[in-house]
């Protein structure tokens, strides 16, 4: 590949990036990652050091929300991952070239940074018949995986659809539509489920890497247990609600207005493991739930057809016995442990916060 | 005669290829390609049409919300309901700042590349491009030292060696006539945009909880509820005041970046106004209700549609005369495929007949694309904002009519100069000027009647399945970012019998059809200069002014359908 001097402290100093910034990013970084704070300054050193690695970012049968995602990234912006942080050499969406000369800069960077840069996918990956729904330059989105992940030193997955298939992927399935990780057995795989992924768990899956050089801990699923390690349910600022028995009943009631729990509407919190309560979207302006609308269980394996129909209440309550129904706790709990659970739900806020993070130690020393 | 290919078109959404035959040094024929299927109706089947805009959103990522819309829409047509005025309110507000953010992001960081050649800046003199940037604008971003800091970051990226996103652009290519510093103010204003972008967004996140992929919308309203008292409230007094903020730094940069900047870059490529026109046929089926979804003369963006280039006459529209063909499509029609269906007798086979992968060429005399090829009375339309803009100016809607004899104006040019490449890019971005405007005018709305306790914002009447009917029809329609979108439902006992989409993209990327008329990117493309076929930078600029969706067109229209056998020619 090209050879290359630049660092990313003297990129972000050529910008006009000062020290503090940078610190600043770093510890944002941090946050996100849940490391305790004496890492800020490991991981800027580890930054500071890094050549720019070059990553290429592929879409197959995508909507190209994962794209738009990582667009709207606020810490670090995405001037700073698209041109400070990495060197971005392929991406359909926003690169500068297009057809042979585009696809000669894919293959120059499998041939020349071949083991060494990082790949990430978009979008789903049809295996039906030969792998006709999908072709890129005249060859079938299969065979390109296979030969740019095959080569890649890690592979992100971005998005449910180059998780596990995705929507695409979505009983009858037309197009036999799989995942990263099964169109390319032995690929190294991180997955970032979400519809779309968020773009603060990306980049900070990036600095992970730049800054321990491995992927960081992850679960049975090959996600990052920083951002799923932890139910929605137990982070939701409506939490104190369910807990206290309020709910709305119907959209725009007096429940809704003032921001009691949703479950009843539907919403798949109990069941869904997200950092999107804590991280939120568009530089942490707002989630789904904060908006009034339920969780989908969009990082959930297999979600659209494991987690709809979406406006069904789910059957059971954790935490509460699974013959017991929230139904049943509404009309029961609200009246006879009306105060109590106010103090329950405070209770809970506080104990969540002092839980330490999932990770108190990164799984490897720079 | 040579055979070019782009494959793949980038810088738009999905995946598009382009066939063009070489005469001469300019294009004599061209064919569209659509590259990839999904089939997402077709799992749509047997499901809650009440989640059916949740999944159909995923159609497309770049242009969301769209469909979710287009499909709340079709549902609430279905089942005969009426979504309270806040809820009206609240999804234009949502659609016209995607129209603003679609639009910006199109101008700057999918189209610009093709008219700014990015290593020319370095060539700039930051002093001249200050002067050059206060002449036409007084956004106050304007010091050379400003220019000189963004002239230093290029030079350090070509100096790293590592281009990035820009290493493999068509640097140095004769088309480009933009004088250094134009090049680096747009290198600049790049930049701003994609930082304007992701904070002018944030509107969505107030009232969808996240950019892209919004989650609010629900059949009969929306899940946004209004309380001035309640902090806890989705829309109370702070977040009005938070989206106004938003909105007005969007009119801000609108009139003092976006609609600037268009008119320098198009004040230096006046022989695009003469190239790229295309079919002459436009259609809008407007959008923006004031009242009922029904009572389309109340369309802020008005119905119709123009013929031959024709802006005496304005046609009206019935979407029963909307259908589509696949004569030139990878599928099957059980009656033969040389005749057009409307989406409500719709049916899909998919039908690969195209070579096997690696291929060099598609057979292109014969089905070459995933997309269908909708046709109005038989004929073929270009949909867009210049369909949009060309249908109310034509119409006699008289502040577009000032927009659009202002920016024709400022570049002597006359209306007749919009049938081109340079029109599409001009309507856009005064489409952008117009939306932000109505925007904040919106939002004021919104705060009025929160002020007044209005807070209906869901119509529950018909929210229990079983208040609904057997079987029940329904078409919904929005005016997306890039042109007329429409959605076809079915639902027999509470599920989704059959659903149906006519996409803005399918109606322009599409192939010919069964009397073979070209698509829109196919006919305007015809006649184009290529000064060297192995960087067609020509028919990037055309195709790229049409703002291509790809993964919206494709789909599967067929419930009923299955998976066929894929016939593998060669």
């Amino acid at each position: 590949m090209l050879p290359s001097n630049q660092t990313l402290s003297g990129a972000l100093q050529q910008k006009g990036v000062n020290r503090r910034r940078f610190v600043k990013f770093c510890t944002a970084m941090v946050a996100t990652l849940a490391l305790p704070p004496r890492y800020v300054a490991q991981v800027a050193a580890a930054l500071e050091k890094a050549r720019k690695p070059v990553l290429v970012w592929l879409q197959f049968q995508d909507c190209a929300g994962n794209s738009e995602s990582i667009l709207r990234s606020s810490h670090p912006s995405v001037l700073e991952v698209v041109l400070d942080l990495l060197s971005w050499e392929y991406h359909e969406l926003v690169m500068a070239g297009a057809g042979h000369q585009a696809e000669a800069a894919l293959e120059r960077v499998v041939r020349e940074e071949k083991g060494k840069f990082i790949a990430v996918v978009e979008g789903a990956i049809p295996l039906a018949d030969g792998g006709v729904y999908c072709t890129i330059g005249g060859r079938t989105a299969w065979d390109i995986a296979r030969h740019v992940c095959g080569s890649a030193a890690a592979t992100i997955a971005a998005g449910d659809c180059a998780w596990d298939g995705g929507l695409v992927r979505a009983n009858p399935n037309p197009t036999g539509a799989v995942g990263i990780e099964e169109a390319v057995p032995g690929a190294k795989v991180i997955n970032l489920g979400g519809c779309p992924q968020n773009p603060a768990n990306t980049a900070a899956v990036l600095v992970h890497y730049l800054t321990f050089g491995e992927l960081p801990a992850m679960d049975q699923f090959n996600r990052p247990l920083f951002a799923y390690g932890r139910i929605i349910h137990d982070q939701c600022e409506r939490r104190a609600n369910y807990d206290a028995g309020r709910f709305v009943q119907e959209w725009g009631d007096e429940g809704h207005r003032k921001g009691w729990c949703l479950y009843k509407m539907g919403c798949k919190g109990p069941q869904a493991t997200f950092n999107c309560p804590s991280v939120r979207w568009n530089d942490g302006t707002s989630w789904p739930v904060k908006a009034g609308h339920g969780c989908l269980g969009c990082a959930s394996h297999r979600f659209w057809d494991t987690r709809s129909p979406f406006y069904d209440r789910l059957p059971t309550v954790p935490g509460f016995g699974a013959d017991v129904t929230a139904g049943e706790i509404g009309l029961g709990v609200t009246a006879a442990v009306a105060g109590a659970t106010v103090i329950h739900g405070i209770a809970s806020a506080v104990r969540d916060r002092m839980r330490p993070p999932a990770s108190p130690e990164p799984p490897t020393k720079a | 005669m040579a055979r070019i290919v782009v494959d793949p078109v980038t810088r738009i959404e999905g995946h598009l290829r382009i066939e063009a035959q070489l005469d001469g040094g300019t294009v004599s024929d061209a064919w569209s390609s659509g590259t990839m299927f999904r089939g997402i109706e077709l799992i749509l089947r047997g499901r809650d049409p009440r989640e059916a805009w949740i999944w159909t959103q995923r159609i497309c990522g770049v242009c969301t919300t769209v469909h979710a819309l287009t499909s709340v829409r079709a549902v609430e047509d279905a089942l005969g309901i009426e979504v309270p005025e806040n809820a009206r309110i609240i999804r234009n507000i949502i659609a016209a700042s995607q129209y603003v953010q679609d639009h910006v992001i199109h101008f700057y960081h999918l189209h610009a590349l093709d008219w700014v050649d990015v290593t020319l800046a370095l060539k700039a003199d930051p002093g001249k491009t200050s002067q050059l940037a206060e002449s036409i604008s007084s956004w106050p971003k304007s010091s050379r030292n400003y220019f000189k800091g963004i002239q230093d970051r290029v030079k350090a990226l070509v100096d790293s060696k590592q281009l990035s996103l820009f290493s493999s652009g068509y640097w140095g290519h004769p088309a480009y006539h933009l004088p250094p510093e134009a090049n680096l103010l747009a290198v600049a204003h790049y930049v701003e945009a994609l930082e304007f972008q992701k904070d002018f967004i944030r509107i969505h996140a107030v009232l969808g909880g996240k950019n892209p992929h919004l989650q609010t919308y629900l059949v009969g309203g929306m899940s946004t509820a209004m309380d001035p008292n309640e902090p806890q409230a989705t829309i109370n007094p702070e977040r009005i005041t938070f989206l106004e903020e938003l909105a007005s730094k969007a009119q801000a940069f609108v009139d003092q970046v976006y609609i600037p900047d268009v008119l320098a870059v198009a004040s230096f490529y006046r022989d695009w106004f003469g190239r790229g026109e295309g079919l002459g046929n436009f259609l809008a089926y407007g959008d923006y209700p004031q009242g009922g979804i029904k009572d389309a003369s109340r369309f802020f963006l008005p119905r119709g549609v123009i013929l031959n280039r024709d802006l005496s006459n304005v046609h009206p529209l019935d979407p029963k005369n909307v259908a589509e063909y696949v004569t030139h499509s990878w599928y099957e029609y059980s009656d033969g495929d040389n005749a057009a269906k409307h989406p409500f007798q719709g049916e899909t086979k998919p039908k690969y007949t195209g070579p096997k992968p690696p291929y060099e060429y598609l057979q292109t005399d014969e089905k070459y694309s995933w997309l269908k090829a909708p046709r109005y009375e038989d004929m073929p339309m270009e949909v867009g904002p210049l369909s949009r803009m060309l249908v109310a100016y034509a119409s006699g809607h008289q502040e577009v009519k000032d927009l659009v004899n202002g920016v024709l104006k400022k570049l002597n040019a006359p209306a007749t100069a919009l049938f081109s490449t340079l029109g599409r890019i001009a309507a856009r971005a005064i489409e952008a000027q117009l939306m932000a405007r109505y925007v904040s005018k919106w939002i004021g709305e919104l705060g009025a009647n929160l002020g007044h306790a209005d807070l209906r914002v869901h119509n529950g009447e018909k929210w229990d399945p079983d208040t609904w009917p057997r079987e029940a029809q329904g078409f919904g329609f929005h005016e997306a970012p890039r042109g007329a979108l429409a959605h076809w439902v079915e639902i027999e006992d509470k599920k989704i019998k059959n659903y149906q989409a006519v996409v803005p993209t399918t109606w322009n990327a599409g192939p010919r059809d069964g009397k073979g008329q070209r698509g829109a990117y196919e006919a305007s493309l015809l006649k184009t200069p290529i000064a060297d076929p192995e960087r067609p930078l020509e028919i990037l600029r055309t195709i790229h002014s049409f703002d291509p969706c790809l993964a919206c067109a494709v789909h599967v229209v067929d419930a009923r359908g299955r998976r066929y056998l894929v016939q593998k020619a060669s």
